[in-house]
């Protein structure tokens, strides 16, 4: 546990030597390697470091490394007094970071190995690149888990969305690939704006960012049940951080659209680690949270709502990967559900699970992508099974995790969220049964629409691929070609994202199997995805619930006060004003209750596939009959709400116009009177020289004139004549000469 | 080498002198010659002033380096240099960005090469002499002097109105300056009469007590000297018009170094000498600054000139050093402080970057650009890093200056951080914005084709702002450390909370942490990593410092 922090430093260590040197002079080869070492020892630290936590007592589960001052101690004024604001290099190992780690760096590490080969059609500099990317990503994810203050994980939280940025408009050259990075990034940065708000609040309220002393100084104050007090602000300024980092509602717009990056970005990005970090830090914050109720009714119907928008989107959507975005979008809600109602272990357990089923079902997507040349248009796919068995099957074994089929790992996390809702609201239950519905349903029919059926691709040349048709007809499939002969000259399309990747140096063979730097990750996944969950078998089914006991020291405060009413703010949260509804009694459902509600969820979810094989497999002809029929429905969850039209028709255009005419207003008004009191000096510069020039000039010339005109009589008397000189002379001696005598 | 024990400021201040005399004396035709010995004098400007980080001592007198003569006796002006940590930070920071700005002129400038380079080096000192003058007379004079090569440089290697924008430059900061001069006569004049004696010295000027209405007064001709300069908004505009049409050095040392002089002129003088009224002011400062900080980030949104687009964001970021400032706690100003040096290296480095391609391309509009990433691929990394910077992005320096900066002011106003936040959420937006539509796409316009990317020479301007970012991002505490005794004298000048806290913060020092603690710390650090007790040497001067700070 003392080399926590090189845990983090190793993938940074990656990037920097890819970025630096990778990206001019390594191979392919040298530079894939390099990435996933750094992130094979990152993983065996993570393991070594969890395994030395286990073997703590459990109330000491945590270890601390300092690395040094980041901000040194500065005075400064807190609610009560004067502070000390500083901020170390602090890194804690906890049981929430020692799942978090492990969640990214296996995750990560079998994403790495998968890019090996998806990436191959990149050029070695681009392809280094990317890899300096990725690992660059998970410095910073495992940063973001491993801070022991606000301020370092908000280092972790916004690198990743740097690095999000930076994958999704990997391939720059697409103008929509960089607009949707941008888009992510300015999105996030607005959740940004309520991190930073409620981090300063933090301070102001506690002086310290510590995370335990915050929960161990709040965890001693009353429970906000009455109104919104400090707590409340700080966590609802918070939360606002979350919906832009974990695409929650007003803020989740940008998740869809980060598609454009690679696939493995979109697995570990956009749905394993990334979009969870919100999650994380509501969880990292539960003692703050427990004891402000009314925010934690916002976060559940927040997830709530999120988690059934999407999943109705879901439902229309024909671009694979979308498909799964949105997919995204709405476990993340149920995440926040399950915090909201105060079951933050099961929010993080269903996190664990969903990294692993949803990376999974990404790299598989991944894979028929790869497969099908960058189509990603699920009209355009069908039957593939035959041509490829161990995506499907791998991606089969994601989808029944996902729709929450016994017993893999969706199943028991997703059971837990509505267990917990049930007893907190029974209308949030509703809504997350409702979802669990649909997900069934979208997630089979993006099965049913890749696997099943018949291919609907574009066709492949004949002559040029033999052997795959050879394998096709030894498979018994129907070549294509066959049925599509008068479509000839038709192009194979390329699917948007993926282009580059899918544009092989070699001609398309039809679908194929990935390689096995592909398929053994995508293996890896399911197994995880199958046995994630036993972790957290509930004790209805005579299971110990592992990952509940084991996570909650990190949810309570710690000081013997602070627990004793940090005991009280748990009951409390229960007590919430939204949970008025659900009696005492119901708090602990009988077990046969429980057991009842499991059924129930198990028989949503079939009840899913089984409309799903109705409407995509036996009857494939009704979706359209129904989306003829209420064409406005489907046109609106097709277009996703118009959500982004509304942002764009009013924020962002508000903002641009805004621009605009503020820039106008400094043209003309501010440096109009600039630019007019220079033009005013002049002008009485002007107006001065004429001055000068006519009246004071005027008056030195009238001067000059009167002096010569009056000389003019003067000259008179200069006659140049001697004797009349003379004559003056005796005149004026004379009439002096009578003066002196006269006066005297 | 007492030259360099005892008068270390005064070689650093006519290290750049003595280069621009030997100019004179070389063939105005010898171009390289030229370039080559501005270059070394550009080097060793920057060399004679590191000392200055090494030798300051942070818990040492408030004053160091200290030189002292007389000037004119017989008004009492003298020449007396000094500098705390604060203005040691600026002295470095215009010594490095000298040393960039000359060397990225190199193949910029071809013509009249040698009074190009006599400019920037007679500049050098006149910026290095405001920031180390406590004499306010002294420092006057080189504030003006700065003017005067700023003004040729803009107006003869410029480009578009450049006369115009020379012009504008000129006598906006003038018109500032003269009024700046008032307030300085009024304040040694009013020092006369309350002690009879006639002086200029800064140090004696901050420990007055002066009546309340007249720093009024003088706090308003102060500010319009230093708001003209920042600049503030609404007397920015010279701002854009200077920037855009200055050749590359000059953008770069007009951002990184002289928009300091306003920011320093406030804390220096406004803030220490006139407490009263810096906190009458508050309002209209932090006003002034909140609207600038908003103002110019939406501005920037809407250029299609490149260098407009960044000299915009300079509005912005210099309104969040000021809202900074005028928090007056000591985490606001500090937070401050090191934003000006972020935005020196960020903002310099960005003009930096426009220089290359203008330099290549000979146009600034951003639509002649895109796609720059595929033939420029150094020079996009070079970019995407300082666009990082500027905007704020963790572990880059920019955000450490802004998270203090905006805690500092949460603490006395939480509206006023949020909508001052709400700044970095438009920076984001207009400088991705811009790198989107000049690095990213692909490439449309045949000029860019064949663009090159950076050589050798280029990559070496760039590598100091870059590990800078880096250092300043990640381990700011060395520089945080130098700042620690300014910030708390002008603090307790202005701001009478922390009075007793920071007493006790320096009783904390007299009381370090037992060795048990130090030790249980140690332990968990890995090795290689020690833990630092908060107080290393002596106790921070909470008292008012010491006039004859002489250090030896």
């Amino acid at each position: 546990m003392r080399f926590i922090w090189l845990i983090p430093l190793l993938p940074a260590a990656g990037a920097l030597v890819n970025g630096l040197f990778g990206i001019r002079w390594f191979s392919r080869t040298v530079s894939g390697l390099l990435a996933c070492a750094t992130m094979a020892g990152a993983l065996g630290l993570s393991l070594w470091a969890f395994s030395e936590l286990l073997g703590l007592p459990a109330d000491a589960r945590v270890h601390d490394v300092v690395l040094g001052h980041w901000i040194p101690p500065m005075a400064l004024q807190t609610a009560h007094d004067i502070g000390m604001f500083q901020v170390p290099w602090q890194f804690r190992l906890d049981p929430l970071s020692g799942v978090m780690i492990l969640v990214v760096t296996g995750v990560g590490f079998l994403i790495h190995v998968y890019s090996t080969a998806y990436m191959k059609d990149e050029a070695p500099g681009g392809y280094a690149r990317f890899f300096s990317y990725l690992n660059l990503f998970c410095f910073f994810m495992l940063v973001l888990v491993l801070g022991a203050n606000f301020l370092v994980m908000f280092v972790g939280w916004e690198g990743v969305g740097l690095c999000s940025y930076l994958l999704i408009g990997f391939w720059y050259e697409k103008k929509s690939a960089s607009d949707a990075g941008k888009k992510a990034f300015i999105t996030n940065r607005i959740g940004d704006w309520g991190f930073i708000l409620g981090m300063f609040l933090v301070f102001f309220t506690f002086g310290t960012l510590d995370f335990r002393a915050v929960a161990d100084a709040a965890g001693a104050m009353p429970i906000e049940s009455a109104g919104f007090g400090v707590l409340s602000i700080i966590c609802l300024t918070l939360f606002i951080g979350a919906t832009g980092k974990s695409a929650q509602i007003p803020l989740h717009v940008w998740l869809p659209d980060a598609m454009e990056g690679p696939t493995p970005v979109s697995a570990l990005i956009h749905a394993a680690t990334m979009v969870t970090a919100g999650v994380y830090m509501v969880a990292r914050n539960a003692v703050l949270f427990q004891h402000a109720p009314h925010v934690m009714q916002i976060v559940a119907i927040v997830g709530a709502l999120t988690a059934l928008m999407a999943a109705t989107i879901g439902l229309v959507q024909n671009d694979i990967k979308r498909v799964l975005a949105y997919s995204t979008v709405s476990q993340l809600g149920y995440m926040f559900l399950a915090t909201g109602v105060g079951a933050f272990a099961a929010g993080i357990f269903h996190l664990m699970t969903h990294a692993f089923f949803k990376a999974l079902l990404f790299l598989g997507s991944g894979s028929v992508i790869h497969a099908m040349a960058g189509e990603q248009d699920m009209q355009k796919m069908g039957g593939l099974r035959k041509y490829m068995p161990v995506t499907f099957v791998t991606m089969m074994i994601g989808t029944l995790a996902i729709a929450g089929i016994p017993p893999l790992a969706g199943f028991f996390s997703k059971d837990e969220i509505l267990y917990q809702s049930f007893l907190n609201n029974r209308f949030l239950w509703l809504i997350g049964a409702v979802t669990a519905l649909l997900t069934a349903f979208y997630m089979f029919r993006l099965i049913l629409l890749t696997f099943y059926g018949t291919y609907r691709g574009a066709p492949w040349a004949r002559v040029a691929a033999p052997a795959a048709a050879m394998e096709a007809a030894a498979h018994g499939v129907r070549h294509p070609l066959d049925g599509q002969a008068q479509k000839d000259d038709h192009e194979v399309s390329h699917g948007a994202a993926d282009v580059r990747a899918a544009g092989h140096a070699h001609a398309w063979h039809g679908p194929h199997e990935s390689p096995r730097a592909m398929t053994v990750p995508l293996m890896a996944l399911a197994v995880g995805a199958i046995v994630a969950g036993f972790l957290g078998i509930p004790q209805a089914l005579k299971g110990a619930n592992t990952i509940e006991h084991f996570l909650a020291p990190s949810f309570e405060s710690h000081t013997a006060a602070a627990r004793e009413a940090g005991a009280g703010a748990a009951a409390g949260a229960e007590h919430g004003p939204g949970a008025a509804a659900a009696e005492e009694g119901a708090h602990h459902l009988s077990t046969a209750g429980e057991l009842g509600l499991m059924v129930l969820s198990v028989l949503i979810a079939v009840a899913g596939v089984l409309a799903a094989r109705r409407f995509y497999f036996t009857h494939p002809e009704l979706p359209d009959r129904l989306a003829a029929r209420w064409r406005g429905a489907h046109a609106l969850l097709f277009n996703k709400y118009y959500v982004d039209e509304l942002y764009d028709a009013t924020a962002i255009k508000g903002t641009v116009a805004g621009g605009r005419g503020l820039w106008t207003f400094d043209r003309v008004v501010i440096d109009g009177a600039v630019d007019g009191s220079g033009w005013l000096t002049r002008v009485s510069a002007w107006g001065s020289h004429m001055f000068d020039k006519h009246v004071v000039d005027g008056l030195v010339n009238l001067v000059g004139w009167i002096a010569e005109e009056g000389s003019f009589f003067v000259r008179r008397l200069q006659t140049g004549l001697v004797q009349n000189y003379a004559l003056l002379m005796v005149v004026g001696v004379f009439a002096f000469l009578t003066l002196y005598l006269v006066a005297r | 080498m007492t030259l360099f024990q005892n008068h270390l400021l005064s070689v650093i201040l006519f290290t750049p002198t003595v280069g621009a005399l030997l100019l004179l004396f070389i063939g105005k035709e010898r171009d390289n010659a030229i370039r080559w010995i501005a270059n070394i004098f550009g080097v060793l400007g920057f060399l004679v002033s590191l000392p200055l980080w090494f030798r300051y001592q942070p818990q040492g007198a408030a004053w160091q380096f200290v030189e002292h003569a007389d000037w004119i006796p017989a008004i009492g002006a003298t020449y007396f240099l000094g500098v705390d940590g604060f203005s040691m930070l600026l002295v470095l920071l215009t010594t490095l960005m000298g040393l960039i700005a000359i060397l990225s002129s190199w193949t910029a400038i071809t013509e009249r090469v040698k009074e190009f380079y006599i400019f920037m080096l007679v500049l050098q000192t006149g910026m290095i002499g405001a920031f180390v003058s406590l004499d306010f007379l002294l420092f006057f004079l080189f504030w003006e002097v700065m003017l005067v090569p700023m003004y040729f440089l803009i107006g003869i290697w410029g480009g578009g109105r450049r006369l115009y924008s020379a012009i504008k430059f000129f006598l906006y900061t003038l018109v500032g300056s003269v009024v700046m001069l008032l307030g300085i006569l009024a304040l040694y004049f009013y020092v006369y009469t309350a002690t009879g004696v006639y002086t200029f010295d800064i140090t004696q000027f901050q420990q007055l007590t002066i009546p309340s209405n007249v720093q009024k007064w003088i706090f308003l001709a102060f500010f319009l000297g230093f708001a003209v300069k920042v600049p503030m908004f609404p007397f920015h505009t010279w701002l854009p018009d200077a920037h855009t049409d200055a050749p590359t050095a000059g953008s770069v040392i007009l951002a990184a170094v002289l928009l300091k002089m306003g920011t320093y002129g406030f804390i220096r003088f406004s803030l220490p000498i006139l407490p009263d009224a810096s906190r009458a002011f508050v309002p209209m400062m932090i006003g002034l600054s909140l609207v600038g900080i908003i103002y110019g980030a939406l501005v920037a949104l809407a250029q299609t000139d490149w260098k407009r687009l960044v000299a915009y964001s300079s509005v912005s970021h210099m309104a969040m050093v000021m809202l900074g400032m005028f928090a007056l706690t000591p985490v606001g100003i500090t937070g401050s402080i090191v934003q000006q040096l972020n935005h020196g290296i960020s903002t310099g480095a960005l003009f930096l970057i426009v220089g290359i391609v203008y330099e290549r391309r000979h146009t600034r509009e951003i639509s002649e650009y895109g796609g720059l990433s595929k033939v420029m691929p150094i020079y996009a990394a070079v970019f995407m890093i300082m666009t990082m910077s500027s905007i704020g992005l963790p572990a880059l320096n920019g955000f450490i200056g802004e998270i203090l900066i905006l805690q500092g002011v949460y603490v006395v106003n939480k509206i006023w951080a949020a909508v001052a936040a709400s700044g970095i959420v438009l920076g984001a937006a207009y400088m991705l914005w811009l790198y989107q539509r000049t690095m990213f796409g692909k490439i449309e316009n045949p000029a860019n084709e064949k663009l090159k990317d950076l050589n050798l020479r280029e990559i070496a301007t760039f590598a100091p702002l870059i590990a800078l970012a880096f250092w300043i991002g990640i381990y700011p505490t060395p520089i945080l450390r130098r700042l620690e005794s300014s910030v708390t004298r002008v603090v307790l000048r202005v701001n009478s909370v922390y009075g007793p806290a920071m007493a006790k913060a320096a009783a904390d020092c007299n009381n370090p942490p037992s060795a048990a603690a130090v030790a249980a710390a140690q332990a968990n650090a890995p090795a290689g990593f020690t833990i630092e007790p908060p107080c290393t040497t002596e106790p921070a001067p909470a008292a008012p410092p010491r006039r004859e700070g002489e250090r030896r």
